[in-house]
């Protein structure tokens, strides 16, 4: 960026100090005519910027940042994403077709219905073909066939089960409702009959929180105890510096499950959501606490550092005022790196058992039905959940990504 | 290389110490102990406990004890092999897990050398051609893999192996060995079995290792000595294998420390989905049963692997980089 302040100068004393050197420009050996330049001087040209460029060199670190996160495409997309998956934990109960207890024991086991846009070659209303059931009793499955002649259409903006928005206020409206007498299950039914589509939204309340609540929890851990480590030094970090490898010596998942094992049986499904968001948070934070660690041995020797000791600051005041501020934006970056891995780990204790219990929906809780070979034989649409959750890891780790590289603007 | 040695070896012993601390604290947790538990179950059902029994375990284990005694106990037995009592089977825990341990390391072992033969082309591969298609398309694969929860990729592949291939995956070896001793022919089939629940553990692995090699080969790519090996005329693939790839060849060995618990704790959840004779399946068993002896041994096994592994790395690391055992710390 240094060549804009270069070219900004004025290009007419270049001109003279060519036309002074002799062999190039005064070939013809004449007295070279004599110039002084009218305008007034200003010895800060060179130093004026035009407004585009007062814009960027003045802009604060959050809004380089910004501008920096905003080259990588693919980073950008991944936030919206997530954006709007986090939007939509607000409104489960509005998107959501279904409510999420709503059973229908008609229709267990059914496989995904098609939404239909065209009739007999023209644009339509959208439609959903009614089920046909019967038994087959030579293999004992349930078998759907969908019936090309019962059309139904599907209503949007409408009135259909009945929820507890945010288990406070009553309602009955939704985005999409199944149509009038009929059904609609876009993603197939599980065992007892209730709408995948509706318990995967539902799901994601539960999911997405799970990682922003765990990673606050190693947040703060990694926070203050890599602070008291890189601020401190000597013994204290040597100490810390070990409890830190003995936590990394735990392989995650068998520790995870040990102690999500100990919680009592007797806890009240959200209290188990709690604990376990404790439990991922715990042994998480180790990666934070080195990086705080690392940062402030290097920056504890600045000289603003040195200036606000001997200005009497206290430690505290110094590691919250001047030190973190300036690798705050790193530490968001390594946060967004770490939410997926709690959100596999979410999923993989749930699904294992140990994890989240009915009747809390999360994704986890959802794949734990997909449990043996059968089910991805006979009912694989039971496995759709694994989708959200692949997007979502795969977002934060794109997004992560974006933040890490801009973490640093004046690089 | 001695005083690195051994400057290791001492901070190894209280790292073991602390880790077996916590395990010990992790089995205690859980309220009341196996015993009182048992016996209640028991006398609801309307039978008498093997009282005399369970006072001479509770003797042998030292329940009566106070804790820190009960942990001494413990921690000695561990050393002398004995790694406690599974209530759950009656029996003690040596006894239980038998070849479990031996088939947890086969697997874990098997993933991390597929992680290289697979992670070093590759990452090689993308580095050198950065921004081309491939590239791309290696590192989305790569991102895809991270992101994939491992036991549903299980499930999945053994789906299509079953519809496509007919054969009955799940296990790590024929039917017919399971119970016979070892043998050659017994060893052959665990490693016709053993690949895939490799693949499906090594795919997270995998691709972060792939994500490192290749930012450390760029890194090094773009330095000044490469511009002068390039000037002076050197045949690019002496270029590329001579110098950076050799710099960049560090976190292979480094990173067994941060592979290992990441292939053991993929390996715990993989097994249980394919029903694999390791210590995954046994020690979910032993957790939902609260049978915290076993479930303890299991953790410590697998931490001591993690503990060792890392000592063995960070010692093959400071053989080949003079820079880290002259500066006789740990690896940064």
């Amino acid at each position: 960026m240094s060549e804009i302040g270069l070219t900004a100068g004025p290009a007419a004393p270049e001109k003279a100090r060519d036309a002074a050197r002799p062999g190039q420009t005064m070939q013809s050996g004449e007295a070279m005519a004599h110039y002084v330049s009218p305008a007034p001087f200003d010895p800060y040209t060179t130093d004026a910027m035009t407004p585009a460029q007062e814009r960027y060199y003045r802009a604060p670190p959050v809004l380089l940042m910004w501008w920096r996160l905003r080259r990588h495409r693919v980073a950008v997309a991944s936030g919206v994403l997530l954006l709007a998956f986090y939007v939509m934990i607000l409104f489960c109960e509005f998107l959501a077709p279904y409510a999420l207890d709503s059973r229908h024991v008609d229709f267990i086991y059914a496989p995904p219905q098609r939404i239909h846009l065209f009739d007999d070659g023209g644009l339509t209303w959208p439609y959903v073909e009614a089920y046909d059931y019967r038994l087959d009793m030579t293999n004992l499955r349930r078998v759907y066939t969908p019936n090309p002649d019962k059309p139904q259409p599907i209503r949007f903006l409408c009135r259909g089960d009945k929820y507890w928005y945010w288990g406070v206020v009553p309602g009955d409206f939704h985005l999409v409702c199944p149509p009038a007498g009929g059904q609609m299950f876009l993603l197939g039914t599980d065992r007892l009959g209730r709408d995948m589509l509706s318990r995967i939204i539902y799901g994601a309340r539960i999911s997405l929180t799970v990682g922003l609540i765990g990673v606050s929890i190693s947040f703060t851990l990694g926070i203050l105890i890599g602070g008291i480590a890189g601020y401190y030094g000597g013994w204290t970090d040597v100490l810390i510096q070990r409890a830190i490898e003995v936590v990394q010596s735990f392989p995650h998942l068998p520790l995870w499950m040990a102690l999500s094992a100990i919680l009592p049986v007797t806890w009240s499904p959200i209290l188990v959501y709690f604990g376990i968001t404790i439990i991922l948070g715990m042994i998480e934070w180790t990666d934070l606490a080195r990086a705080v660690r690392s940062k402030l041995l290097a920056l504890r020797e600045e000289d603003f550092c040195t200036a606000a000791v001997l200005m009497g600051a206290s430690p505290p005041r110094i590691i919250g005022r001047h030190l973190l501020p300036s690798f705050m934006s790193h530490l968001i970056a390594s946060a967004t790196l770490v939410i997926p891995s709690m959100i596999l780990g979410e999923t993989a204790l749930s699904f294992l058992g140990l994890g989240l219990r009915p009747p809390i929906t999360s994704w986890g809780v959802l794949l734990n039905e997909a449990q043996n070979i059968s089910v991805v034989a006979l009912y694989p649409w039971l496995i759709l959940p694994v989708i959200p959750v692949i997007l979502t890891v795969l977002a934060f780790n794109f997004l992560g990504d974006g933040l890490r590289d801009a973490a640093d603007p004046y690089h | 290389m001695l005083g690195y040695l051994v400057h290791r070896i001492l901070i190894m012993i209280p790292t073991l110490i602390a880790i077996s601390l916590v395990i010990f604290v992790i089995i205690h947790l859980p309220p009341g102990d196996y015993f009182s538990t048992y016996i209640a179950e028991l006398q609801s059902q309307g039978e008498t406990a093997n009282l005399a029994k369970i006072a001479f375990l509770k003797a042998q284990y030292g329940f009566d004890k106070p804790l820190w005694q009960q942990y001494l106990y413990w921690a000695f037995g561990l050393l002398h092999g004995d790694m406690g009592y599974s209530f759950l089977y009656d029996l003690p825990v040596n006894a239980v897990v038998g070849d479990r341990l031996l088939l947890t390391f086969v697997v874990s072992f098997t993933t991390i050398i597929f992680t290289y033969i697979v992670a070093f082309p590759i990452g090689v591969y993308s580095a050198t051609h950065q921004y081309s298609i491939s590239d791309y398309m290696l590192t989305f694969l790569g991102f895809l893999g991270l992101a994939t929860p491992s036991f549903l990729l299980a499930l999945v592949l053994l789906y299509l192996a079953n519809v496509y291939f007919g054969i009955s995956v799940g296990g790590l070896m024929d039917p017919i060995y399971v119970d016979q001793p070892w043998n050659w022919a017994k060893v052959l089939s665990v490693f016709a079995h053993v690949w895939i629940p490799v693949v499906v553990i090594g795919t997270a692995g995998t691709a972060g290792m792939i994500r490192r090699l290749r930012a450390n080969l760029l890194d090094e790519l773009q330095k000044q000595y490469v511009v002068t090996a390039r000037a002076k005329g050197l045949h690019p693939f002496k270029v590329l294998v001579k110098y950076p790839l050799r710099l960049s060849l560090n976190p292979f060995i480094s990173d067994i420390g941060s592979l290992l618990p990441q292939v053991i704790s993929g390996a715990a959840i993989v097994s249980v989905v394919m029903s694999l004779p390791t210590t995954g399946p046994m020690m979910l068993e032993a957790l939902r049963s609260q049978d915290m002896f076993l479930a303890g041994s299991f953790l410590m096994f697998m931490a001591f692997l993690t503990v060792i592994g890392v000592f063995l790395s960070d010692l093959a690391l400071a053989a080949l980089d003079p820079r880290i055992r002259l500066q006789t710390g740990p690896a940064q």
